[in-house]
Parts: structure tokens; sequence; C-alpha cells
């Protein structure tokens, strides 16, 4: 499979129905997604498709939605209009198409949420034996292999609550990665660390990003962003205000929304 | 978070030296427990000075001074205590009226209490894989030796008494009060309605209500109800009510330790795939129940010590072998002896839970760093 990293996708892509290269490539594909929190519209007419191995980072001021458009996609939050389709398979109330979706989609969280009970072996290893049924030293080998490739192979046998946050949250990303997912979810990955462990996670990250992984990143590390991204969407009050590459995005803002926003972020 | 910076000096690194002598070991001890401030010390010295009084005296009456043998309460002439009646009434304190040439059984059941708990209480139990399979079995296994089957004489459930009678409801109400308490739990939180309203009905209407108000109705107005052919063991009937009492504080004392349980880790469980019940199974409840263990013991605790109350419902345990021998001719006055016997075996047995459950809170702390 000779799949080219689509360098720099196209902002708004024409209706490509028909052409089943196309149709292959797109990993999701959200359409006219309305979500409310009570009577609060959190998120108003997203439309959004992402490519294989497409990298996206979302930014945004707080309270625009990002977080929860990202959490729609493995169901952690429901929608109330438009649809959601993961390679596939549409997000419906049906629970086996969640369970479906959810196997292959990877989330890392801002709080890591490790299972402070179990070492860290055993949080890596508690999904593929319990979902996927691997038996347990195929899943024990293999969560070895993702330690290595986030650089803490001797942490196995420690609890969470023993590691620095950084370390946590390598091991959060591990964790994910052995379910082998096909698409991770970041939500805000690195705003609970402390500034000299941002970058080991970015790190991580940004290998992640090399080997083809589709991204989909929220975040604030414009540093990132500009590195790894193929598309950086920025959202404000529940809509996708503007999306482009990352040079574009940053040199050529189209709305005064993103303007002022990038002048608050980058000033920091 | 537990997230903490490394600081890296730079330059020299002063290497760890020993504690200072007075902050560690006895001495260190006695510093930092009995006499850190003047206050502290007062109090230890004040209580030393009560100790002196109370104990030599309780020595004297319950050894030194006492009597320790006689048919009756007249043979005891000394100062002390008088415990010439437990020679004789010991065996009713234990069995109550059970069969008397059958008590080994009771024995024996009590004797294989010890390797049907060791595996689930303590790591390291040796053959304790095996031995789970016989924890499983236990209860069967108990049920047959102390009622009798397959070739053992039978002893109707109505000769239980004594100590043993307080065993037998307590060690049943607690093995089913947990598990009935964590459905209790679940089913309150849960988001079906009908589930949650009858988890919520059970638990307010049992929880409103005392124990022997429970008891009563389970033993005169229940059969009222129930067909008159139809008769259900009196002693099943009061482990299903001290079971449904208990478990309707569990779930309150459960589902507490539930809501300190965060979002994220239901959301964490939930992308990576896991289902309700493995969610709840392997991720929510065993840090639920870890949080939630001295309330969990605490009504352990309790239960136990109300098995007392089976006596409003003429089931003599030991407390109302006690009374019956304190209605006696011969023993009557000798109460201060009987009830301290009585409290000894309850002490011992909460006290014991109460230890297990700290040793038990250490084991599973995993929050502690190295």
């Amino acid at each position: 499979m000779a799949d080219a990293t689509p360098g720099a996708a196209p902002a708004a892509k024409p209706d490509a129905a028909g052409d089943p290269t196309q149709e292959y490539r797109r990993i999701i594909t959200i359409e006219g997604l309305n979500k409310w929190f009570g009577s609060f519209h959190v998120l108003r007419d997203i439309d959004l498709t992402v490519e294989r191995q497409e990298k996206i980072v979302i930014c945004g001021p707080s309270g625009s939605g990002k977080s929860t458009l990202i959490r729609c996609i493995n169901r952690l939050e429901d929608h109330q209009e438009g649809r959601i389709v993961i390679d596939g398979t549409e997000l419906t109330h049906d629970l086996k198409n969640i369970d479906t979706i959810r196997r292959e989609v990877g989330m890392v969280f801002q709080q890591f949420n490790l299972f402070p009970h179990l070492t860290v072996l055993e949080n890596l290893c508690i999904a593929p034996i319990w979902v996927r049924k691997t038996p347990r030293d195929e899943a024990e080998a293999l969560a070895h292999r993702y330690l290595e490739r986030v650089k803490i192979p001797e942490q196995a046998d420690k609890y969470p609550g023993q590691l620095s946050g950084g370390q946590q949250q390598r091991v959060a990303i591990a964790r994910s990665l052995c379910m082998q997912p096909n698409i991770m979810l970041f939500d805000e990955p690195t705003s609970a660390l402390d500034p000299e462990m941002i970058k080991e996670v970015l790190d991580v990250m940004v290998d992640l990003a090399e080997s083809g992984m589709t991204m989909l990143v929220v975040t604030h590390e414009m540093g990132f962003a500009s590195q790894v991204a193929d598309r950086v969407i920025f959202m404000d009050q529940g809509q996708i205000v503007e999306q482009n590459t990352p040079s574009e995005f940053f040199n050529n803002p189209q709305s005064d929304r993103t303007r002022l926003f990038l002048s608050q972020i980058l000033d920091k | 978070m537990t997230a903490q910076p490394f600081h890296r000096s730079q330059g020299d690194m002063l290497t760890g030296r020993a504690a200072p002598v007075a902050t560690v070991g006895v001495i260190g001890w006695l510093r930092a427990n009995l006499f850190s401030s003047w206050f502290s010390t007062a109090l230890t010295l004040l209580a030393l000075y009560l100790l002196s009084l109370i104990v030599p005296a309780l020595i004297d009456w319950a050894y030194v001074d006492a009597d320790f043998a006689g048919d009756n309460r007249f043979a005891c002439k000394s100062s002390g205590a008088c415990w010439a009646w437990v020679d004789q009434r010991i065996d009713q304190f234990l069995y109550g009226r059970y069969t008397a040439d059958q008590t080994w059984r009771v024995d024996l059941a009590v004797v294989l209490l010890i390797p049907a708990l060791a595996p689930l209480l303590f790591e390291g139990v040796p053959f304790a894989r095996q031995l789970r399979w016989f924890s499983l079995a236990y209860p069967a296994v108990a049920t047959l030796l102390l009622v009798g089957g397959i070739g053992l004489e039978s002893v109707p459930t109505d000769r239980f008494g004594g100590f043993m009678l307080n065993l037998t409801v307590g060690l049943a109400g607690i093995v089913l009060s947990l598990p009935v308490g964590i459905l209790l739990a679940l089913g309150r939180r849960s988001r079906l309605p009908v589930i949650r309203v009858l988890c919520i009905v059970f638990i307010e209407a049992v929880r409103g209500v005392p124990l022997i108000t429970l008891l009563f109705v389970s033993n005169i107005i229940l059969p009222t109800f129930l067909p008159p052919d139809v008769t259900l063991d009196s002693l099943i009937r009061v482990i299903v009510m001290v079971t449904a009492f208990a478990s309707a504080y569990m779930a309150e004392v459960i589902r507490g330790g539930l809501q300190a349980i965060p979002r994220g880790q239901y959301e964490a469980a939930q992308a990576l795939g896991l289902r309700y019940w493995q969610t709840m199974g392997l991720i929510v409840l065993p840090q639920a129940l870890k949080i939630s263990i001295p309330g969990i013991v605490n009504t352990f605790i309790g239960l136990f010590k109300d098995t007392t109350l089976v006596i409003i419902i003429a089931m003599f345990d030991i407390l109302g072998i006690g009374n019956a021998m304190l209605a006696h001719p011969d023993w009557q006055g000798l109460s201060t002896e009987a009830y301290v016997f009585i409290a000894l075996f309850f002490f011992v047995a909460c006290f014991s839970m109460s230890r297990y459950s700290i040793h038990l809170e250490k084991r599973l702390d995993t929050e502690r760093r190295d």
C-alpha cells in the first residue's frame, strides 16, 4: 500500500463520491454534526472529513467545543444531529457499532486517566486481554514493545502513582497503542504537565505521527502543529471557523477571530 | 496529580545521611507519639496513672481473687470473680442445644474455616489456587456439617445456639451482604429507571426500619401470608433478614466509594473498549471497594453484633444462653462475669476484623511512592 502522506490536504474537499480511492482514503466523515448540552448549543453544523494517515491539530479558545468534537468520535459524548462515520461504521445507538469504533480509535486524555490500582504493565494489557481476547503472554509482549517505543521500558512493574506526569502520559499513549488503533485522539495531552515534561510527550507524538498514524490532536502547542500537522482547524463557539495548512494558517489567517486567537496564544 | 518535577542541582550532589538517632527506633517512636509536647506528656502520665489503678484491680478480680470450681454460686467464697459456671456451662455457651455428641461437627466446621478464608484474606498462602476451590465449596461443606445429611445425623436448626449461632448468622450475613450490597449500589446508579427505582425503594425501606422489626416481620407476619403448608426454616429467615438489612447499609457505603472514582476512569475504560461489566469489575469496583473498606468493615462489625437480636424470635445465641443461665437460681447475680465472658468473644471477633481491614488497606495502597 503505497499511501503517500497527503502533504497538503485541501481545506475543503469537493464531494468525492464515486471515486473508490477517495472513498477508501476517508477514515472519518462527519456531516452536519450538532450537539447540545441541555440548551447550550455546543457543536454547530460541523462538517469534517479526515483521510488515512492525516494529522489534524484542532485549536480554539476554551469552550469552543474542540474537546467535545473529538469526544463525539469515540462516543464519550453522543450527538443529537448529523452523521459520524468511522472507517465505514456509522456511530448510532447500536452498541455493537460503538464497540467496533472504540476498538479502532485510541484516546489520550489531559489527565492521563491511568488506572491507579494496576501496574503499568497491567494498565497496558487489560484492554487487549479483555476486549481483543489476546492471550496474556502475547499481550505482555506487545505491552513491553510499546513501553520500549515510548521510552520507559524499565517502569513496567511500577504503579502510575510512582511515575512523573510525563511518564504517566507516555504510559497512557502506550496503553492506547496496545489496542492497535487506526486513529488516535489526543485531548490536550500536554496541558496538565509541568513545562519540562511537555517535550518528552510531544517527542513520542511526533514519532507516532511519523509512523503514519491518523491523529486528531486538540492542543495549543503550535510548535507541534507546524511540525507535524497536515491541517490546522480553528474552532470558536462550536463552529469550525477556519482550516488550512499550518503555514497558511499561521502566516495568513483568514478570519479576525483566528488572528485574535493567534495573537493571544503566541504572545504567551 | 502526583507529578513531581525532578529538581537537579548543579555542582556537587550531597549524599544521603542516616537520620538522627532521636527520630527513629523506640526512642523516636516514644518521642513522636507520647512526649511530643508538654500537653502530650501530661496526657501520657495521666493515662499511665489511670492504668495503674485499673489493671492491677482487674487482674485481682478476674484471676488472683477468683474462684474457678464449684457446683453453684454458693461455692464461690473469695472476693473476686466466680468462674465456677464456666466449666459446667461452656458447651451451652458455644453450641446452644446442639446435639451433645455431635458438637465435633461444629468444631470441624470452624477449623475448616481457616483454610477456606486464608487464601481469600492473605497473600502468599501456599496452595492458594487449589484452596480457593475449597473456599467456594465451604458454604456447602459447612451446611452439610452443621445440618447433617449424607450419613451425618440430622440436627434441626432450632437446636443451633450459643456462639455457633452468632457465627453462623454472622458469617452467612457477611458473605452474602457484600455481593448483594454491590449489586444494590450499582443498581441505584443505573441508567435504567426500573432497576434504579427498585434499588432505591429496597434500600430506603430496609434502612428505614430497625432490624428487630424485620425479624418480627419474618417470624410472625410473613407466615400468615404464606400458604399453611409452606414453612421456611427460621434460621434461613434470620439469615435473609440480617443479609437484607446489612446489604442496604453496604449499598450506601459502596455508593460513596463509587462516587469517589473520577469520571476519567470510566472514560478511559470506555475509550479502550471495555464493556459495562468489565469497566465495573476491572476498573471501578476494585478502586471503589478499596476506598470503602472502613465502611464495609464497619457494617460487618455491626452485623456481627446484631446477631444477638435473634433472641427476640426465641433463638438462643450466646447472649441468650447467658441470660438463661443468670435466671437459674444456682448462678443468679453473676451477670458481671457472664457478660464479661460474652463480651470477650465479640471483642476478639470484631477487633480481628478491624485489624484485618487496616492490614488490607495498607496492602492495597498503590498510591505510595518508592
